[in-house]
């Protein structure tokens, strides 16, 4: 029978809040930047305009269709260095959070635009003729009748995407960015205890992630329209 | 789009990859082929386990039924990275009948069993939940029927149910078998050659990140579109008379 020894977690308890942080702020910087672009790319994918149409519907089919790691590495590999140093060539910035916010930002994009072209999709056409009629413009009729709706009719959809996100992100681990699992795996790995540090980060997930999902569940009983 | 075309150097696939005797093109089409080993085992595993928690989750008894939501709550609501290490750092350390065998297994097959155990077990809790909403959809008529008929509980969902509720479905397995392939480059991240894990080591042995980021992401892509054939097909061919979607 293998001898539990959890002596090791309580001391390195300040890292991993360390370690969360970071993992919230990716999780939270992806969700804001995600959901508007992806308001953009939703909005695009359903104008009028073929060409631009089918340049937002081609950013959300690759970034789909591509596994989330391939994804961190072109970010890491060959897209943000060469900006970041042409940018800004004398600042030291934490290239890898850099690298972990867009690759997120991005990557979410595509998700989130395909949530809020189906909310869209789902506002009746009668709402769009009647802002018609009363003389609105098309962009308004988008900003004051079409998106408030769809946007409370597709929350509950958003959060648990965010749910998801926030579970991701630690794949940050691929770019050896240290966020609450890549704390808790180099603790690990130090102090000997992995089964000890691992099974604690994936209980912290598992509550983290069901209390969050538990309330996402109440809200959607009660945002129903 | 030539000037793209005329910096990137295709020479690089032909020079000589880690693999004794192998180029680089080969040494990623290895990758891309232990990426569909890796995804098809792992399906055949997911498919199986989450089949029967389905199941579980539809059948009158409510502990059997709490069993299966607990099941899909706990497989849904960790990482899947750290589930990943849970199956490679600490299985083989807790349980007693697998850690010996596990642990005088070459690190490459070590590998390859922690991340078909995971990847199955995890995509078997999503394969639940659309089992489940297959069965919901067929609603309670068909098994009061065939009660009625005189079949067992075992009989009514191998027989009527599950058969009407796989082709119902079968779109959303294929976009759940979609998200395998792409979640099984997370395998990567315990050190398993699949084509993620080698394009980001042509990219740092041959300086050439995008010739190997391309080649990598090209290649998913390929692996996508024919799983998209292979699935219309087999949509095609297993379509239910009397649906919209059905032939005439």
């Amino acid at each position: 029978m293998y001898a539990f020894d959890w002596s090791s977690i309580p001391a390195s308890l300040p890292f991993l809040w360390q370690g969360m942080l970071v993992t919230l702020q990716i999780t939270l910087v992806a969700i804001v930047v995600g959901i508007l672009l992806g308001t953009i790319i939703a909005v695009v994918r359903l104008s009028k305009n073929p060409i631009l149409s089918a340049l937002a519907a081609a950013y959300v089919t690759l970034f789909r269709s591509i596994p989330l790691v391939m994804v961190l590495l072109w970010f890491q590999l060959a897209l943000v260095p060469p900006v970041v140093r042409w940018l800004f060539p004398k600042s030291n910035l934490d290239l890898n959070l850099l690298i972990a916010f867009t690759a997120f930002a991005f990557f979410e994009a595509s998700y989130y635009a395909e949530i809020i072209r189906a909310g869209i999709q789902s506002i009746s056409k009668g709402q769009v003729m009647a802002a018609q009629a009363l003389g609105m413009t098309d962009g308004a009729v988008m900003r004051l009748v079409i998106l408030p709706q769809a946007f409370r009719r597709m929350t509950p959809l958003l959060l648990t995407q965010a749910i998801i996100l926030f579970q991701d992100s630690s794949l940050v681990y691929v770019i050896g960015l240290a966020d609450f699992f890549g704390v808790a795996k180099n603790r690990a790995d130090s102090t000997g205890s992995q089964v000890e540090f691992i099974l604690f980060a994936g209980a912290v997930y598992l509550i983290l992630c069901l209390t969050l999902s538990t309330i996402v569940r109440q809200l959607q009983k009660r945002i129903v329209i | 789009m030539t000037f793209v075309v005329a910096v990137l150097d295709f020479s690089v696939f032909l020079s000589p990859s880690p693999e004794s005797g192998a180029n680089y093109l080969t040494y990623l089409l290895g990758g891309a082929l232990w990426t569909v080993i890796l995804s098809v085992l792992s399906w055949v595993i997911a498919f199986i386990i989450g089949s029967m928690v389905g199941v579980l989750r539809t059948l009158p008894s409510s502990i059997l039924s709490k069993v299966g939501a607990c099941y899909v709550e706990i497989f849904r609501n960790i990482p899947l990275l750290v589930q990943l290490f849970v199956w490679f750092n600490v299985v083989p350390d807790l349980v007693p009948g697998f850690g010996p065998w596990f642990k005088h297994l070459p690190s490459f097959w070590q590998q390859f069993t922690s991340a078909t155990l995971c990847l199955g077990l995890f995509t078997a809790a999503r394969i639940a939940e659309q089992v489940r909403s297959g069965l919901r959809s067929l609603g309670k008529g068909q098994f009061s029927a065939g009660l009625a008929l005189g079949l067992n509980i075992k009989q009514v969902y191998g027989l009527v149910l599950l058969p009407v509720a796989y082709r119902i479905i079968i779109p959303t397995l294929t976009s759940e078998f979609l998200n395998l392939i792409k979640n099984s480059a997370v395998a990567s991240t315990i050190g398993f050659v699949e084509l993620a894990r080698r394009s980001d080591s042509m990219a740092e042995l041959k300086s050439t990140v995008f010739e190997a980021l391309l080649a990598g992401t090209l290649l998913y892509g390929a692996i996508n579109l024919v799983v998209l054939f292979l699935s219309r097909a087999l949509e095609h061919s297993t379509k239910l008379p009397g649906l919209v979607g059905a032939k005439k």
